[in-house]
This record gives structure tokens, sequence and C-alpha cells, in this order.
């Protein structure tokens, strides 16, 4: 397995209060690495890290380092970065603009695309989104106007359509019914043939769905990482265990 | 101590409200009612469209509404991307330190300083340390430092108003800062600036302390031709016309009174429309 990102001795803060101890952990190429862990144990401010989205919170600081393809991120050009590692948020915020401009948005101000090829890119997001057939008639409609589901996936096809090379979902179907979820994580799958990708969940049975190997946080530190299944069946650590079985949290 | 029902007093204190009230509206009402009671039969397309002659006493007011046109949209010119400028400073860039705290503090005092301070500044810095004169630009340029603090409020509020999410989603596809204040923020934002604009302007054209030592004549016998070029101008036409001519027709100042108070309104009434358009359209 090639390694894609790696993380040595980060610690973070907000403030004088400690998000992350000490972690180190890698992250492999086209893999899902699913983070579970109960709430507050450091997970998404592990995730916002990873593209330098807690740059904008003042009270943030770290020390330690992370590395993509051997590459310090923290001495890269922040907008470069996160065009190589994008981001999906818990909820999901279409820009108020129409289906279309949502996923030509990025590219245009980027000048990724030039205008022929716009279709075809807007096209091909939305297929590997799995919402091409949804929304294929109504590409010139508000996009405020989809389902929560639908505008969860048009949010996975925006970040598609900038071509990254790692995705970071922060707990993308907290929001979602079960149909709709069942969607996302279809789509997530498709996608780690070409990506590598992050997954926050507080949802123990998703990470035993989607991920490859899967990761305990808890209190800001990394209890146990390990293949999926070696972690659902056989956990190392105590606390895993009661974690997984809802003994805990 | 006696003690009301509780039907009587509900009763009570409904009618003193409902009595509030309607003292709010009454002096509009009444100032409207007034105005145009005794001003209509002065109105007419040769008032609006001449110069004064006999002395103010006859003709019409053009100049004075040439002057207050031409000083406020010099005003509105210099103080709206100035004021959308430090608005957007203030709010998506300024970091939460002592200098930010002091510049806010500033803003909200300078809002409060009364309009003759404003006319003296300008009279000391634009009139006669940068020598342009009495002038319309002088004018402007007071009329624009007086209004900074409402447009600089107004557009902040705006930019409240577009959701932190969007922005961090726009972030988060790499897209930088200043691009997403370009593509996101500011045309959500804009609706709400405009009509704070409009406001602005239907409030700068009445007043008169400011361009009273820096823009404004008692008359001029032609239209202005520069922008440094005394003028006259609407409400110091009003006083004039209503203080210092004797013999003056009483319909020829509530008609001045008229015009003036039309134009405030019209741009009031359209700045409330306007919002009512945009928040129908709004899409989130």
């Amino acid at each position: 397995m090639v390694e894609k990102i790696r993380v040595e001795n980060l610690n973070c803060y907000y403030k004088d209060k400690q998000a992350l101890k000490n972690l180190n952990i890698t992250v492999e190429k086209n893999e899902i690495l699913s983070i579970i862990g109960p709430s507050n144990s450091g997970k998404t401010s592990f995730l916002r890290t990873l593209n330098r989205m807690n740059d904008m919170n003042v009270d943030f600081s770290r020390d330690g380092e992370i590395y993509l393809d051997e590459e310090n991120i923290f001495e890269m050009n922040p907008e470069k970065l996160r065009t190589r590692v994008g981001m999906l948020f818990a909820m999901p915020i279409p820009l108020p603009m129409s289906i279309y401009d949502n996923i030509a948005y990025a590219p245009r101000v980027l000048g990724l695309k030039n205008k022929k090829n716009m279709d075809e890119v807007v096209e091909q997001s939305l297929r590997d989104a799995s919402l091409w057939d949804e929304v294929k008639d109504r590409l010139h409609t508000s996009a405020i106007k989809m389902s929560g589901g639908q505008q969860q996936r048009l949010c996975i096809a925006r970040i598609l359509a900038i071509e990254p090379e790692v995705i970071l979902f922060d707990e993308p179907c907290s929001g979602l019914d079960p149909i709709s979820t069942a969607k996302v994580e279809e789509a997530m799958l498709k996608l780690k043939q070409k990506y590598t990708i992050v997954l926050v969940t507080n949802n123990v049975k998703q990470a035993s769905r989607v991920g490859t190997r899967t990761a305990f946080f808890l209190m800001g530190e990394l209890v146990e990482i390990d293949k999926t299944s070696t972690l659902f069946v056989s956990p190392r650590n105590k606390k895993t265990e009661d974690y997984i079985t809802g003994r805990f949290g | 101590m006696f003690k009301l029902s509780p039907k009587l007093s509900q009763k009570i204190f409904y009618t003193l409200l409902a009595i509030s009230t309607a003292i709010v509206i009454v002096p509009v009402l009444l100032i409207v009612f007034i105005i145009i009671k005794n001003g209509w039969s002065a109105i007419s397309w040769e008032f609006l469209t001449t110069m004064p002659t006999d002395g103010m006493r006859a003709g019409g007011i053009l100049p004075a509404i040439l002057g207050t046109l031409s000083i406020v949209a010099c005003a509105i010119c210099i103080t709206l991307p100035v004021g959308v400028c430090a608005a957007i400073y203030l709010n998506e860039y300024a970091k939460d330190n002592m200098l930010t705290r002091i510049i806010k503090l500033a803003i909200v005092n300078l809002a409060g300083v009364p309009s003759v301070v404003y006319g003296l500044f300008g009279l000391g810095i634009f009139v006669m340390l940068l020598g342009f004169g009495v002038s319309i630009i002088a004018g402007a340029l007071t009329l624009s430092i007086m209004e900074l603090p409402v447009i600089i409020t107004t557009a902040r509020g705006a930019l409240n108003s577009v959701p932190y999410a969007f922005r961090e989603a726009s972030w988060s596809l790499g897209v930088s800062k200043w691009q997403t204040i370009r593509r996101v923020v500011l045309p959500n934002a804009l609706p709400g600036i405009m009509t704070g604009a409009i406001l602005s302007i239907s409030r700068i054209s009445g007043e008169t302390a400011p361009i009273l030592f820096t823009a404004a004549a008692f008359y001029v016998p032609h239209l202005p031709q520069s922008m440094f070029d005394q003028v006259m101008a609407l409400p110091y036409h009003l006083y004039i016309i209503s203080t210092q001519i004797p013999n003056m027709p009483k319909n020829i100042i509530f008609g001045t009174a008229l015009v003036l108070l039309m134009m405030v309104l019209s741009m009031s009434l359209f700045a409330i429309i306007a919002r009512l358009y945009f928040r129908k359209k709004r899409k989130w």
C-alpha cells in the first residue's frame, strides 16, 4: 500500500483546550479510512486540520506536521492544498445558485477548465456522485430546492469537479434518512477507486460498512487503528470494544 | 391601594399603547398634509424647470434641484465605495484586536456627531485647507464623511446576513478569501447594501448644516458648470426663502418644501420596494 498522508506528532489546541494529543496516523492511497469516536474526541478537529480549514479559526493552534505525498501541508499554499484535499461538511451547503453553477463554480474561479469542457465536467461529476439521472433535466434550477440527500450528493459532485486527490467526509450522513445515506455510501465506495477518503462518522455501522480501515478516537487520542474487519471482530483495546458494542458513549 | 380588575387594566393599557402608536403617525401625516395643502398650487412644470426671478419671489427652483442632485450624486459616489470596502475589511478580514475595536468605536461615535460639526469640519478641511472653496466637491466630501458610518453599518449588516457556511463551502473548494467575497458574499449582500445606499441618499438630500458652509449659495444666477462651482441647494434654499426674504409668496415656500419632501420620500419608498423584491427573490 502507498502512503498518501502521514501525520507526525500532531497536537491541536483551541485556545487552551487541547483537541488532539500527539497523533500519529497514516492514510493509505485509495482507502476509506473511517474515524469513529464519541463527540469531543477530536475527529472533526483532525479532519479540519488535514485541509487547513482550521486556519480560519483564530483560536486554533497546533504543533506537529502533516505530509501529503511527502510534502508538508503547512508549508503549502492553503488554497492549493484545498484543491488537492476536498471536504464535505456535515450539513449539505449548496451555494445559492443553480445546480450547474454550483459544480462549475470552483473550476471557473480557479481557471481549471475552459467553457467548452465545463458541460462535460458537470456531467461527469454528477455521474460520479450518483446524481446525474435525478437532475439532468433541471441543471439550471436552484440547488436550494433539492432534497437533503440530493444536496449532499451535489456537494460531493462539486468537490469532484476540482479533481482532488483526497476527500474528507465530516459526518456526511448525520442529517440524512437511511435511503439517502445508502446512496451517499454507494457514491463513496465508487469514489474509492480514484480517490483517497477519510470519513468521520458517528455511525459505527457506517464505518463497518464502508471503511477499509477504521480508527477509534477518544478524548483527542488515537486509541486503535486496524483493518475494519479486524477492528470490529477482535478489537485489541477494551475501550474500543465497549464503544463499538454500544456499551459506551 | 385599589386594584383594577384584569379586564379593565387590560383595556386601559391597550388604549394607552394604541394612543402612543397613533402619536407616532400623526406628525408625519400632518406634515405631509399641510405641505401638500399649501404648496400644491405652486407646483408646475415651470416651477421645476426655470430659474428663480424677482428676488426669488417668482419663477422656478431648477438651480436648487440641480444643485442638490449634483451634491448628493457626488457624495454617494465617494461614500459608497469607501464605505463598502471598509465594511468588507472589518467584516471579512479584520482580526478581533485592539485596533479593530477602536475603529469600530470610532465609527459608532462618528455617527453621533452633530451635522453642523461636520459642516465646520468641511469648511476647515475641504474649503480652506485643501482650497476647494465653497463648491459641489467640498459639500459632497463633507456629506460623504458624515454618511460613512451609516453606509459601513448597513453594509456590515448585509454582509453578516450571508451565512458563514457559504464562505466555508467556498474556501473548502480551494477558492481564496477574496474570490469568495467577490463571487459568493458580495452578490448575496448587494440588495442589502443597495437599499442602505438609497436610504442614505434620501437622508443626505435633506441635510442643511453640512452644506451650509461648504457648498450652498444664497443665489447663483446660472446652473452649476463644474465640481468647483458654488450651487444653490434645496434645503438651504428653503431656509432662505422662509426666513430671509420679505413678502415671499407662501405657496412657493411650501412648494419648495413639497419638492424636497417628495424627493426624499420617493427614494425611501423605492428602497422599501427594492427590499421587499429582493427578500422575495432570496434563494436561501
